[in-house]
């Protein structure tokens, strides 16, 4: 007999997905979990570490107070309690890349549990509202980092040899597990995107993370498993890792939905394993089986105290807790009367701080806007640096309100963000020495304007006898006497009435 | 004229009169350690130029006028434990051959600060897995009372170092008795701190909530002179204690126990004790009560359980903290001929690296905490520790001080129980306690067994952070046994030969 292949659609109208997601965070705290080495991506390999990180006999960890403080931040982000004791606990296994060759982690005493987090997802009736179940919150510290070289999977087999970088171990993670999440069906991958989209705002809001999947501060790992629609069973699942954007993690469920699906359709059994996603093809290929599950013999680390939180202290932080990301998107998009797809390349180009920053200055919203995501963004992908390292909301703030008052044209105003940009000093500094003030002295004009009229005395006979269209030339004649300074409906207004047209 | 056979207090004194110099007092040692280490073998490394270079700088200050503290320029033996930097620290194994840290122990680093010299690292069963040094995978120190005997373990040659007047100082650490009982072995003074009295940071782990750094000497007074440089806080090290650190000098000074209430754990004495321990012990009771203190009997039941959770909790920690020695980054790599994987370079580097008893250690330890077994053995012995605090708590209701034999027996032959890991185990059954609860505990010498003529220790423990109280107490009996004995009693010791 042979089977047709199901696709997606098909898929899930036989099978329930169960989904479970496992999300790592690198905090950004200056120094890492255990010891005081700087965690700044990028350095040079093996440069930031010390005896601690590089488990040299006798080096001992001490907590980092920033990490716990971010931990709980998130706890209460993600409507968790928080544990008034909780212990680091050690998860011992052999990996050339970890120093200690144990994890120092938390085990059966994380420092937060029993949140959630409520995602809108878009389905044939409308936005629907799924509420994701926290598990855990915990901190962990990361690994070391492991290169393989030659052989032709990057893998530690059939390399031919690898080389290590401990800058990365011992920076602090923490880990965010969610409970299995029932019911999505055939929205599976819409929601798991959806959480960690939301989640990942979340930290950023929070400042906790830079959350860049692409350099794997925010790594996403996919728990999935199948039951015939109905049958109430939970199956068995597979973990998927290696999910670098939020794309990929919607690519990940549906297509491990559908290859579980046509494994279970040919009567084939699901083995409990972690697997790898890959970009390219929007694949899943087997990692290390899980079906011998590891024993990591944790027990309580006896290097360090428990933590103990004070109830104060968390109240303290809670009231640091910002609004939820995205109903302060909605409120903003409402207040701006923002198009949907403005706003989104707003949050995309992370230019919502700022450009509510700016408007809070009292610029006018959709200007503040356009200058953000138009110019100053030009120039930043120009010169390679994020747009809000280039010129401060207040400067922006001012530059608008002088265009608002006719003092600069638009065109004048690129020219003071340029000079801003490239450190000429305030905006009214720029103006002042580069002599950009919009030309609005009428003596001046009218100076230009009789100049351009002897000049052009045929025109301005024209204009003279009522030929009001002839004036143009005059008029570009003096913009371009003024170097384009000049408010040209003001020149016009000025020559008119000099040749007897005007009111 | 130096003399290596005075006590450090006594050496302070006369560096601090310019007597003599540091560097020659440390020359002394340095020779008196060529003549006779040959036969006691104390010493893994010896770091000659290292320690005359330590003891210049400390006489220059000296002769500056500068502000010195009590013990500079007094030598010292470090055990092989200690992290040191661009000293070679093995911890007694294999694995670790060659290895030379890049960093200095906080207590290292608080001698050097102090200006103690530091002549060089001692042997010790390896990873301080032992109780009579045979488990070094550098050879076996000797008891300098008998050098067919051991001095005891883990800090053996430590103690035979100090015993044998190659140092007048020592440092050791102490998990289950790894100080006290090669004091009592070898006649000298040896304490184990609160754990956390000490700053672990830089000692080679082997059970981490059970290790304790902390000094040998032949006084009490030398002892807490030690103490003192070595002790406080360090933010290095979590479970280091925040709290003032106790005055075990002027305690050592003290001389008085009056109203003190001794008491003698019930436990801990009787038939499973060597009668000439058991008689010496009795004696220094006697003199104790002479001194006015009051003696009193107390029951600890859990303690029979405590050797059994030690050997859980111990080798369960180890396990975990061993395996790091994986040839990866430091230490030991054998078989690495370019046709095997990390994990089987790993594997036969471990093999040849790790001797008999850490080996059984790891696997006992790895056992212990697997899934399915781990509340049963792990975790019962938790529970054991949590019954052996309360033992303790109680106990220190009704006395100011406990007090029990160091060791079952006088020093035992080198080989006799090396083949025997249970009867080896049980010369600490005493001293375990003392580590589980996470009190502090001090080995007073108190005499010779009548039967064969070696050292009697005494066992002085006190509630945690009041370690003022075992050196007030042993103070008090020191001075008491030195006025009936006319001597010390190292002077007992027979002459290893060389200069006198």
């Amino acid at each position: 007999m042979t089977l047709d292949y199901l696709d997606y659609k098909a898929a899930t109208e036989k099978y329930e997905p169960t989904l479970g997601l496992e999300v790592h965070v690198e905090l950004n705290t200056k120094s890492k979990m255990f010891c005081s080495c700087a965690t700044e991506f990028g350095a040079e390999p093996n440069t930031q570490t010390c005896p601690v990180c590089l488990g040299l006999p006798g080096a001992l960890p001490v907590v980092n107070a920033k990490a716990i403080e971010s931990s709980i931040l998130i706890g209460l982000a993600l409507n968790c309690s928080i544990a008034p004791y909780s212990r680091f606990a050690r998860k011992n296994y052999f990996y050339p890349d970890m120093p200690k060759n144990f994890q120092t982690s938390q085990y059966d005493e994380p420092i937060c549990v029993d949140g959630y987090l409520d995602v809108e997802v878009e389905t044939d009736d409308g936005a629907k509202v799924f509420r994701v179940d926290i598990e855990r919150v915990h901190m962990e510290e990361d690994t070391g980092k492991s290169l393989h070289v030659g052989g032709s999977t990057g893998r530690i087999h059939g390399a031919e040899y690898s080389l290590l970088d401990y800058n990365r171990a011992g920076i602090p993670l923490v880990e965010i597990v969610t409970r299995i999440v029932p019911g999505t069906g055939k929205y599976a991958p819409q929601v798991a995107r959806a959480y960690v989209t939301e989640l990942r705002d979340i930290l950023r809001s929070l400042g906790v993370s830079d959350v860049k999947m692409e350099q794997g501060s925010l790594r996403c790992d996919a728990n999935l498993s199948l039951a015939p629609i109905g049958s109430g069973e939970l199956g068995t699942r597979s973990e998927t890792k290696n999910v670098n954007s939020l794309r990929s993690v919607e690519r990940a469920v549906s297509g491990e939905i559908e290859r579980q699906a046509n494994r279970l359709q040919a009567g084939e059994r699901i083995v409990q394993e972690t697997r790898h996603f890959l970009e390219e093809s929007g694949q899943t290929r087997p990692g290390r089986s899980k079906e011998e599950a590891e024993d990591y013999r944790y027990f309580p680390e006896p290097d360090l105290v428990p933590i103990t939180p004070d109830a104060n202290w968390i109240e303290e932080l809670r009231k640091r807790i910002p609004e939820k990301p995205s109903i302060r998107r909605k409120r903003l998009q409402t207040e701006w009367d923002c198009p949907d797809k403005e706003m989104t390349s707003l949050v995309n180009a992370e230019l919502l701080d700022v450009v509510e920053e700016t408007i809070e200055l009292g610029a006018e919203p959709t200007r503040a806007r356009t200058w953000w995501l138009g110019e100053i963004s030009r120039l930043a992908n120009e010169k390679e640096v994020l747009p809000t390292s280039l010129i401060t909301t207040e400067f922006v703030a001012e530059i608008i309100a002088l265009i608002v008052a006719g003092e600069l044209t638009d065109k004048l105003a690129r020219q003071v963000v340029e000079g801003v940009v490239n450190g000429e000093g305030s905006p009214k500094e720029v103006i002042e020495k580069r002599g950009l003030k919009v030309v609005s002295d009428d003596t001046a004009l009218m100076l230009a304007i009789e100049s351009a009229i002897s000049a052009q005395p045929d025109t301005a006979e024209r204009v003279r006898g009522g030929n009001i269209p002839a004036a143009g030339a005059l008029i570009g004649a003096v913009m371009k006497a003024t170097g384009g300074q000049a408010d040209a409906a003001k020149v016009r207004e000025l020559l008119l009435r000099h040749l007897g047209q005007g009111e | 004229m130096t003399n290596i056979y005075s006590s450090a207090s006594e050496m302070a004194d006369s560096l601090a009169k310019k007597e003599y110099s540091s560097v020659e007092l440390t020359q002394q040692h340095l020779d008196r350690i060529a003549d006779v280490d040959g036969k006691v073998s104390a010493f893994l490394h010896v770091d000659a130029e290292g320690a005359l270079t330590q003891a210049a700088a400390v006489d220059a200050k000296r002769v500056r006028g500068e502000k010195l503290s009590p013990l500079a320029g007094v030598p010292l033996a470090l055990k092989d434990i200690l992290a040191q930097k661009g000293i070679p620290t093995t911890a007694g194994s294999k694995i670790l051959e060659g290895w030379r840290p890049p960093y200095d122990s906080t207590v290292v680093t608080k001698l050097k600060e102090a200006g103690v010299v530091i002549l060089g690292k001692t042997n010790m069963d390896e990873f301080a897995m032992g109780s009579s040094t045979e488990n070094s995978a550098y050879g076996t120190t000797q008891n300098p009372w008998d050098l067919s005997r051991t001095p005891g373990g883990s800090s053996g040659g430590s103690a035979a170092a100090v015993a044998a007047f190659e140092a007048p100082l020592a440092i050791g650490t102490d998990t289950g008795g790894s100080i006290r009982q090669p004091a009592a072995l070898t006649g000298i003074v040896g304490v184990k701190p609160t754990y956390g009295g000490v700053s672990r940071y830089g000692v080679v782990a082997y059970s981490s909530s059970l290790d304790q750094v902390g000094p040998f000497g032949r006084t009490v007074l030398d002892a807490a002179l030690l103490h003192e440089v070595i002790a406080g806080h360090d933010e290095r090290d979590s479970t280091s204690i925040n709290a003032p650190i106790p005055q075990v000098v002027a305690a050592a000074k003290r001389l008085d126990v009056k109203g003190m209430k001794i008491g003698v754990i019930k436990e801990l004495s009787g038939p499973g004790f060597q009668a000439g321990v058991s008689q010496r012990i009795s004696e220094s009771l006697e003199l104790l009560v002479a001194a006015g203190a009051e003696i009193v009997e107390v029951s600890c039941p859990s303690f029979e359980f405590a050797l059994a959770a030690y050997y859980l909790i111990a080798p369960s920690e180890a396990s975990s903290n061993l395996a790091r020695f994986d040839s990866m980054r430091y230490g030991l790599r054998v078989g690495d001929d370019g046709s095997k994987g990390a994990e089987e370079v790993m594997s036969i580097t471990r093999e040849a690296g790790f001797g008999k008893e850490v080996k059984r250690r790891i696997i006992l330890g790895t056992y212990a905490l697997s899934s399915g077994y781990y509340d049963a053995y792990y975790g019962s012995a938790q529970k054991v520790r949590t019954l052996v605090k309360q033992d303790f708590e109680k106990a220190f209701g009704q006395a100011d001080v406990l007090v029990s034999p160091v060791t079952p027996t006088t020093a035992f032959k080198i080989g006799e129980k090396s083949e025997d890991p249970v009867a080896m185990y049980l010369s600490d059954i005493a001293t375990i306690p003392v580590n589980m609860a996470g009190i502090g505990g001090m080995s007073l010498p108190v005499g010779l067994a009548d039967e064969d003529g070696l050292p009697v220790g005494l066992q002085i423990m006190a509630p945690v952070m009041q370690d003022d109280r075992f050196y007030r107490v042993g103070g008090t009996l020191e001075a008491a046994l030195l006025s009936k004995w006319g001597k010390p009693l190292l002077a007992n010791i027979p002459e290893l030969g060389g200069v006198a």
